[in-house]
């Protein structure tokens, strides 16, 4: 393949973009729109799928092939979408509502799949299209219109769901961070499988400041991990905490502290298949711990495009069968040779004489 | 077989009947297909429960599997049958209806124990009288024990022993009917090649039970049909099922495109998904999906992505389609939906067959959502009319819904095999100009836009549900909608170029018009013909083409002095007509059994109608 040279430019779209201004979106598109310049395939093979919601109208302002879907069911359009031909780079679009509550179920099942696709996660934990409902990933408790005396029940963490459902790829970054925004969705095109980033995304509308408290930069560095792959967990304004295990449970260690060396911090695997680390560090967070982002889960497992591509490979080289000319005389078949008067099956109305 | 009391008929109905773990689905095909070989023609009805085992021997768990085969064109699997096997009392109380005045039974003695009998719900151990079947010619054999005492010194356990019952009654059949056994043998020498104890006891026990035939002969007559006369060619029988299948796999490599099916398992449509998940030979990709929306939203992505895409369904889940077939009419897609329509609403009765889901193929959806809806008549023709469909998707953007029913799946006849080069051509609509290419830009006459999708280098566009301008763009504008919204329905209306005038089988004109569409032709045909013969001036009208309705159907009715709409549903296809056709009388003749028609039903229904 000969390498393409393309700018951010390349990737944005005639069409005027309508999210509210300050919406967390500009940032992530931003960040998509680099991440896919500098991947060096050729523009037309770039696929983006939506669902609905704010987040779903992201397609109409890529000049890439675009298909706005219908609630929930972008990852299962864009799985037929890959499954058609393997050779594209299919990204996913959904928000929380999106994802995990209508499309749930497809959410799970592609990621169980492990189907090539990037799935790009917008959690802003608020329905923002429809004005300000409660969302599956909004806080026991939660104010909304439909929520005005709290919700009554808990929220999905998404990367619990990707880990419970077998995912091989799980990364989470902030709207406002373009620099591990592009670094985790550039890990997530390179994953040969269902690779699915988090982002967690502030509306400005309706539910402003949700991730305040992780993103404030008066306490970013005490409030945020950032993972990186053979890197020990440090975290704080002079990398003077880390995380240790102890008693199967991570804990918020000081560097100095009781004798604790750099060499006590755990050293983050993504590649490491069993998940349980990456499950403690997906489901960490305030105020005990800081919330982890980067790349959490990278490992590797058959894809199911290129399953199903070498499964028909494999048959046809030993296939006795090579056209449908074939298959219609497969098996039991009969002559028929003998002076016929014509039952004419094959007509469209074969009793038209009928005199 | 000099002595042996010999009956020639012109056709014969049989109906094998036994719990569900009999076998009898096997042996009834077994029969079909060894009669269809000798070159009768053939129609058969599998009629099953819905649960896999019902409690054993009870009326519920009753299978039963009925063939009419003749010299002459078989159309129906009979009204009733001429000869009944009844492995148990339950099969005997579940079909007394189906049985012909005067016909034979012919059953296992063995298993009208006490308890089975108890087990139907007989009250008496006279179980014939309770049904009123005294003055039928019943055949009592002890098959069970003819079957232990054959099979003594194979070493088998009891249950596998019993498993070869149905082998009897099948051997016990072919003599009945002179069908020699070799086509079987070599089915059972191929099945079961790895296994040669199962190939040997199944064969001596078909054998026992053709020579028990042969050395009864004092109590019962054997029956000569003799071949029908068809067509020169190379048959196969096939079902509806395996047709739709096989349409649509010609379709794909006559339109030289790749086959996506995108689907999730539902009775009775799974048959289609299991035959091309076979196909990975012909490079089919099957994918069973998580549920019915990811059957169908897969689909339209692999149709974005330039494949043949398909999903198949049955009534329940063409519900759950609905708002994606939405997406598909508004993203004018090639898509073709297949449902194989069975007894509702809800679960309605899963193994039966109905015609109850015209209406929502036609209107089942949010918004004004035209969809180009198409017919199956027979099992065979099953493949021409998948073919169909894949070809109008194809050449005019559009999503066509296939409909068949249960009856028509399950169902089969011989078929004579066509080549693939006979069937009709089909060109994609694929972009070729990307300096002029615009998502929604159309053919000013047939109104189809063009098709290009990821992969094509500089055709980069957007589509999506939402309504759009002609290069893909959201668009609220009022005329623009109105506008787009008359599109797509001409569109659909369009496609009428690609439909066959409406022809008459019988006259052109006078007293009454049989009128039906899809799975009942055979039985309709069948009581026209009947009709026909008995001197009444009666024709039919039978359509495969929905939407939109054939160009001169207006014609057609016009000649008539009466049109009878004969479905299986409460009405919904002659409400239809006195919408789209107006200014006729619409007669209807209904009924909504889980049932096909009868012959005999249907005579009484438009004699009734010729007297008024």
């Amino acid at each position: 393949m000969t390498e393409q040279k393309y700018t951010i430019k390349d990737f944005k779209s005639e069409n005027e973009v309508r999210w509210c201004p300050g919406c967390g979106d500009y940032a992530i598109m931003n960040a998509v729109q680099r991440t896919m310049a500098d991947m060096g395939i050729p523009k037309e093979k770039f696929a983006v799928i939506s669902g609905i919601g704010c987040s779903s109208r992201f397609p109409y302002y890529m000049n890439t092939f675009g298909f706005h879907t219908i609630h929930g069911r972008a990852a299962a359009v864009a799985s037929g979408v890959k499954m058609a031909n393997p050779d594209l780079s299919v990204w996913v679009v959904t928000g929380d509502g999106d994802a995990m509550a209508i499309g749930g179920n497809h959410f799970i099942h592609t990621i169980r799949r492990n189907m090539d696709l990037n799935i790009v996660l917008f959690n802003n934990r608020i329905y923002g299209l429809t004005k300000g409902q409660y969302s599956p990933t909004s806080d026991r408790g939660f104010r909304s219109k439909t929520s005005p005396f709290g919700t009554i029940e808990d929220p999905f963490v998404p990367g619990q769901l990707v880990v419970g459902a077998k995912g091989t790829f799980f990364a989470r970054t902030i709207d406002g961070n373009l620099k591990v925004s592009q670094s985790v969705f550039q890990q997530a095109a390179a994953h040969k499988g269902a690779s699915v980033v988090e982002v967690l995304q502030n509306c400005v509308i309706y539910n402003n400041g949700v991730h305040k408290a992780i993103t404030d930069p008066e306490h970013r560095a005490d409030r945020q991990l950032i993972l990186e792959q053979g890197k020990p967990m440090l975290f704080g304004a002079e990398n003077e905490k880390g995380l240790i295990m102890e008693n199967g449970r991570l804990k918020v260690v000081k560097i100095g502290k009781n004798g604790i060396t750099e060499n006590d911090i755990l050293v983050h695997d993504a590649t490491d298949s069993d998940p349980s680390v990456h499950l403690s560090l997906i489901s960490m967070g305030l105020p005990d711990f800081p919330a982890a982002f980067g790349v959490i889960r990278n490992v590797d497992s058959p894809a199911y495009d290129t399953e199903m591509e070498n499964q028909i490979k494999q048959v046809q080289q030993k296939r006795k069968i090579t056209c449908v000319d074939d298959l219609l005389v497969s098996g039991n078949t009969w002559e028929v040779t003998g002076n016929g008067n014509g039952n004419g099956k094959t007509e469209e109305c074969p009793d038209k004489k009928l005199k | 077989m000099k002595d042996a009391k010999v009956i020639q008929l012109e056709e014969v109905a049989i109906r094998f009947s036994g719990d569900s773990g009999d076998g009898m689905q096997l042996t009834g095909t077994l029969f079909s297909d060894a009669t269809a070989f000798l070159g009768n023609d053939i129609s058969t009805f599998p009629d099953y429960p819905s649960e896999i085992r019902a409690p054993q021997g009870t009326v519920g768990g009753v299978s039963g599997f009925q063939v009419q085969f003749g010299e002459k064109r078989i159309s129906t699997p009979g009204d009733y049958a001429h000869v009944l096997i009844a492995m148990n009392p339950a099969a005997i109380k579940a079909n007394a209806k189906f049985m012909k005045p005067g016909g034979t039974i012919i059953y296992d003695s063995d298993a009208f124990t006490e308890k089975n009998l108890k087990k139907a719900n007989f009250t008496t151990d006279e179980p014939f009288l309770e049904c009123d079947l005294q003055d039928y010619n019943k055949i009592a054999v002890p098959i069970s024990s003819l079957t232990r005492e054959g099979l003594k010194d194979f070493g088998l356990d009891n249950k596998s022993i019993l498993r070869s019952k149905n082998m009897f009654a099948l051997g016990l059949v072919c003599w009945m009917f002179n069908r020699p056994l070799d086509y079987i043998e070599e089915f059972l020498q191929s099945k079961f090649a790895k296994k040669p104890v199962v190939v040997e006891s199944n064969i001596k026990v078909l054998h026992d039970g053709y020579n028990y035939g042969l050395n009864m002969q004092h109590m019962t007559p054997s029956y000569i049909v003799h071949p029908a006369n068809i067509e020169n060619g190379t048959y196969r029988n096939i079902n509806g099922n395996q047709a739709t299948a096989w349409g649509l796999l010609a379709a794909a490599e006559k339109a030289g495109v790749e086959l996506f099916l995108g689907s999730y398992p539902i009775t009775p449509a799974t048959e289609i998904l299991i035959a091309l998940s076979e196909r990975k030979d012909l490079g089919v990709k099957t994918y069973q999906a998580e549920d019915e929306i990811a059957g169908i939203t897969s689909a339209i992505g692999a149709a974005f992505a330039g494949d043949l895409a398909v999903t198949t369904t049955s009534g329940p889940g063409l519900a759950l389609k609905s708002e994606a077939i939405g997406l598909a009419v508004m993203a004018e897609l090639p898509l073709v939906i297949v449902n194989v329509q069975r007894g509702g609403p809800s679960t309605g009765l899963p193994t039966k067959t109905e015609q109850s889901d015209l209406m929502q193929a036609l209107y089942g959806r949010n918004g004004e959502s035209p969809v180009v809806i198409l017919a199956a008549t027979t099992p065979s023709d099953c493949f021409f009319y998948a073919f169909k469909a894949a070809k109008i998707a194809l050449e005019r953007m559009v999503p066509v819904i296939l409909l068949t029913d249960g009856f028509l799946g399950n169902g089969s006849e011989p078929w004579k095999v066509p080549k693939v080069a006979e069937l009709p051509s089909i060109t994609p609509r694929i972009a070729k100009d990307a300096s002029t290419f615009k998502a929604y830009k159309r053919d000013e006459k047939i109104l189809a836009r063009d098709w290009a999708f990821p992969g094509m280098k500089d055709f980069e566009h957007l589509i999506g549900g939402l309504e759009k301008n002609v290069s893909g763009s959201v668009s609220h504008d009022p005329e623009n909608h109105q506008c787009n919204t008359d599109i797509r329905e001409e569109k659909v209306q369009q496609v009428v170029d690609l439909v066959p005038d409406l022809e008459t089988c019988g006259d052109e004109d006078g007293d009454v018009l049989v009128v039906g569409w899809g799975g009942t032709y055979g039985h309709l045909i069948s009581t026209v013909r009947e009709l026909r013969e008995e001197g009444k001036n009666v024709s039919l009208a039978h359509f495969n083409y929905i939407k939109p309705l054939p160009a001169n159907t207006r014609d057609v009715f016009s000649k008539f002095k009466k049109i009878i709409v004969c479905e299986l549903n409460m009405g919904q296809f002659a409400s239809y007509l006195r919408d789209k056709v107006p200014g006729f009388n619409y007669h209807q003749f209904n009924k909504v059994k889980g049932l096909p028609f009868t012959v005999f039903e249907l005579k009484q229904g438009i004699n009734k109608l010729l007297e008024e």
